[in-house]
């Protein structure tokens, strides 16, 4: 069985909003940086920054996060994932960062995020957006900014695709038979 | 190509193109890993990986030992002469035992054509072949690689030469099939002493005049010529195989401008390379020491990968006798 | 020094034999600047300096690929210049000398001496050969890059064989690179032991130790094999035995690059000469049967033996007189050459003059991959001219080689050199050397 969560419409609504949330919250605050954690959470986070260059009139870095290498669940994988590069190419240590993944899930992957930061550098806080928040954490972690709230069963799949990679936007969610 | 499934990597000659390109995509993404302030990823935390150098070796041990090191595995270092290690049996022993103290990777160099092969059909852990007799150094021939393409953005379609003792290089033969494989072509070059007429079956071109075959050539790699070939009467004198075979100035004055000069090192300055050739402008010596690290990250990242039991075609090691 | 070439000279008359162009008739011959500028009848050239060839052959300038001249270091059996004066005389104006000297021939200044020291007699092209192996004993390789750099034009320890297999492979495929021929001395040593005559009937009735054929055979074998392994461009040097020229015939069929040379000697007297126990027939390989004689004049008749090679190697008399089991091995030979082949060969219609003309000027220049050896237009004007019918005796005395352990003494012979020209430059004619060459 299969819904559409977000159509692109939806999509691009979600991202501006965040964006003038992030604004909002950090009038006063220093250096906004974006990371985006590949794959996808680095498409949105180009759009995101984009349109905070726009709001500010000033430039946002991006940078993208390749956290294979930070999962925990490493060596109970059938062979090594493939690894993409991380590329940042500005310094992480004093920024205000916010790291950006298309879907939240069990926390994993923000938590192999915060790790892979860490060995990069010292920021000055990190925020997490995410486009969809479909809970079922297994890790104290919590997303500052949210496109969607989505309850889902543990074994529905939520997938989001985007122009950069997939040809069009859209987020559906495909219920499975427990 | 989504994973890797072999077990070991004990040479080029067996890979596909599509696994070279993942190994070579893999050191891409590693590279960075050298750049940070932090140089270390948790990607083989507690895993061990042993190095079994049975032959002499700085570099590559130190290059292998960091890779594992920025891997955070813990490793395991075995040093020794492959003489006192007489038959392949013995070698096997010692890897059976090494593998009894639950390592994960095998990092193995030995003076004998063929040993990497042997270990790695009796050992269940992953063996990664840093050197065996005259065979193959696939770690070597993949930084070639990818130094190639990070210098010249390509290797399809480049002229590349490969000069000096040919008959007894490792290196040589693993480029030779890394770089046949990506699309290169190849010519081999060096006294014909060195460079056996039979070597035109594997796909290269050969010639015994240097300076013609650096005519049009994008890259140049230097072996190294190991003192022994001059009492083994392979070349009558070293200054007859500088004046003829070394590369300095002068000779590269018929060469492309752009024509990039690699080594695996170490250089024997004035022999294979003059100084001012080894340490000039086209010289890209050290980056290959720099990609050798990411290359070798990338491989130990990519065999320990593939499980125990689980990876695709490992046999039940053969039966050998079990020494009390 | 030598005096310019004069700028052109007319050789009237002759008949001009060319196997390299296929020509043979009676024409004229003008040469200029050192150069054959044309070949025609009834050439006009104001000026020139003439050669009346009437009735004469003219050819263009022998090349002996295997001479010894015993310099440096034995200058008492023969120097550069009586060397030279004997090469000219036998109408040879290419020698290729050997490398068994004194110092050997494997430095790069050893051939720089002999080549400076030819350029001041200024008669015959002296091509040196360097040795294969350093001080011809058959350990190390000589570095043959620096030796083809310095003028060697090809490698032999030839005096010597060598002996090693695995040092003769290795010589052959270094050798590729020079693309130079290396000349072997075949001998298997364990085989040839102590003999001093061939190993057969007159060995057995004098009571001496022989040198059997085998001894040739088998490293022409060996050499063959690893011609056809490793490639290189072997040369077997002197060949002497019917079973030598079959193999030779048969790997050329199979396209082994390998070529020969035989010398005067060996096709005109075989080991009855010996009954006299005379060591001026001693030579190495020595002489064999009637069988072989006649086995070395059907492969050059059909091209299994590229050359006649003289083996010029003189010795003093007082070594010759040591008697033939204790004399050195060796026989002159530029002298008598063309001679000898005219004599027992051609006059005997056994073998064709442009045959024997072939075989001691084209082939030759192809094996050397030298531009002499011919009369095209722009070719060096190196020009013998000889007659085929003056009657005279071999007299040592007459001799310019010091050396005069010749087989052939108190002979007599039809036929002789009677011009020479070396680039354009007469330097013989009648018995007198002239325009060049230290007194």
């Amino acid at each position: 069985m299969k819904g559409s969560v977000l159509d692109a419409e939806g999509i691009r609504k979600s991202v501006a909003r965040i964006a003038h949330e992030i604004v909002e919250r950090n009038r006063n605050n220093g250096r906004l940086c974006v990371v985006g954690i590949r794959t996808r959470g680095d498409h949105l986070a180009r759009r995101l920054a984009k349109i905070l260059q726009e709001i500010t009139g000033s430039p946002v870095p991006v940078g993208a996060l390749d956290i294979t290498l930070y999962r925990d669940d490493l060596s109970r994988l059938e062979a090594s994932p493939v690894v993409h590069a991380t590329e940042i190419p500005f310094d992480v240590s004093g920024c205000r960062i916010i790291v950006v993944d298309d879907v939240l899930f069990t926390g994993r992957t923000v938590r192999a995020a915060m790790d892979a930061l860490a060995d990069l550098g010292r920021p000055e806080a990190v925020e997490l957006a995410v486009l969809v928040d479909r809970g079922h954490r297994e890790l104290p972690i919590k997303p500052d900014y949210v496109g969607k709230n989505l309850p889902t069963a543990k074994e529905d799949l939520v997938q989001v695709r985007l122009t950069e990679s997939d040809g069009l936007d859209e987020v559906v969610i495909e219920a499975r038979a427990a | 190509m989504t994973h890797w499934t072999r077990k070991d990597l004990l040479g080029l000659e067996e890979l596909t193109k599509e696994e070279l390109e993942l190994l070579l995509q893999q050191a891409e993404a590693f590279k960075e890993v050298s750049l940070r302030p932090i140089k270390k990823v948790p990607a083989l935390r507690g895993r061990t990986v042993a190095l079994c150098f049975l032959e002499p070796s700085t570099r590559t041990r130190a290059s292998f030992e960091l890779a594992a090191k920025r891997l955070s595995a813990d490793i395991l270092s075995f040093q020794g002469a492959s003489s006192s290690i007489v038959k392949g049996e013995s070698v096997l022993d010692t890897a059976r035992n090494i593998e009894a103290m639950r390592v994960d990777v095998l990092v193995l160099r030995h003076n004998t054509s063929g040993v990497a092969a042997a270990v790695a059909r009796g050992v269940r852990c992953s063996v990664v072949n840093a050197g065996d007799g005259s065979h193959e150094h696939p770690t070597q021939g993949l930084v070639d690689l990818y130094t190639i393409r990070e210098k010249k953005g390509r290797i399809e379609g480049l002229n590349v030469v490969i000069v000096g003792d040919i008959l007894h290089s490792r290196v040589a033969r693993s480029d030779l099939w890394g770089l046949t494989k990506m699309g290169a072509k190849v010519t081999l070059c060096g006294p014909p002493t060195l460079v056996p007429i039979v070597m035109e079956n594997l796909g290269a071109r050969i010639s015994y005049r240097l300076e013609e075959a650096l005519e049009g050539a994008d890259v140049v790699i230097a072996l190294r010529l190991q003192l022994e070939r001059q009492q083994e009467q392979y070349i009558p004198s070293f200054r007859e195989y500088t004046r003829l075979y070394g590369i300095d100035r002068a000779k590269l004055e018929r060469a492309k401008p752009d024509l990039i000069v690699m080594h695996p090192g170490p250089v024997n300055r004035g022999l294979e390379l003059s100084p001012e050739v080894a340490d000039g402008p086209q010289s890209v010596i050290l980056d290959q020491v720099t990609n050798g690290i990411a290359v070798r990250m990338a491989a130990l990242y990519l065999v320990s990968g593939a499980h125990q039991g689980q990876a695709t075609e490992l046999p039940e090691p053969s039966p050998q006798g079990v020494r009390a | 020094m030598t005096p310019p070439p004069p700028s052109r000279v007319l050789i009237q008359g002759g008949r001009v034999l060319d196997p390299s162009q296929g020509l043979d008739e009676v024409t004229d011959l003008l040469i200029e600047n050192g150069k054959v500028a044309r070949i025609g009848r009834n050439l006009k050239a104001d000026g020139a300096q003439t050669i009346n060839a009437k009735g004469k052959v003219v050819a263009p300038g022998f090349i002996d690929l295997h001479v010894h001249l015993r310099t440096p270091g034995q200058e008492h059996k023969e120097t550069i210049l009586t060397g030279s004066r004997a090469a000219i005389r036998g109408g040879f104006t290419t020698i290729c000398t050997m490398a068994n000297t004194d110092p050997v021939v494997d430095s790069p200044n050893v051939i720089e001496f002999l080549k400076s020291e030819s350029a001041k007699v200024g008669l015959a092209n002296l091509l040196p050969y360097g040795a294969v192996t350093m001080g011809l004993k058959g350990e190390t390789l000589t570095e043959m890059g620096e030796l083809q750099a310095a003028g060697a034009v090809g490698f032999s320890d030839d005096g010597m064989p060598v002996s090693n297999a695995g040092m003769m492979r290795r010589a052959l495929e270094y050798s590729r690179m020079t693309n130079l021929p290396v000349i072997d001395h075949c001998e298997e040593k364990s085989l040839s032991g102590h003999g001093v005559v061939h190993d057969g009937a007159t060995a057995a009735r004098l009571g001496l130790a022989g040198i059997p054929a085998e001894a040739e055979t088998v490293m022409i074998a060996r050499d063959l094999l690893l011609a056809q392994s490793v490639g290189g461009r072997l040369h077997v040097a002197h060949l002497s035995t019917a079973e030598g020229v079959d193999l030779i015939r048969a790997a050329k069929k199979k396209k082994i690059q390998v070529t020969t040379e035989v010398t005067p000697h060996h096709l005109s007297l075989s080991e009855e000469a010996l009954s006299t126990y005379d060591s001026r027939f001693k030579m190495n390989p020595p002489l064999r049967t009637q069988k072989d004689l006649e086995a070395l004049r059907e492969g050059l008749k059909d091209g299994t033996i590229d050359a006649v090679a003289t083996d010029h190697a003189p010795h003093s008399a007082a070594e010759k007189e040591q008697g033939l089991v204790h004399a050195p091995f060796g026989v002159v030979g530029l002298e008598t050459a063309l001679a000898v082949g005219l004599t027992e060969l051609v006059h005997r219609g056994s073998l064709k003059l442009e045959t024997l003309v072939d075989a001691l000027t084209r082939r030759p220049a192809r094996i050397l991959g030298s531009d002499r050896g011919t009369l095209k237009v722009g070719a060096p004007a190196d020009v013998t001219v000889f007659d085929l019918e003056t009657d005279w005796a071999v007299e040592a005395g007459a001799f310019a080689s010091k050396g005069l352990n010749t087989p052939f003494l108190g002979w007599r012979l039809k036929g002789r050199v009677t011009d020479v020209l070396v680039m354009g430059r007469q330097v013989y004619h009648g018995g007198q050397f002239m325009n060049g060459g230290v007194a």
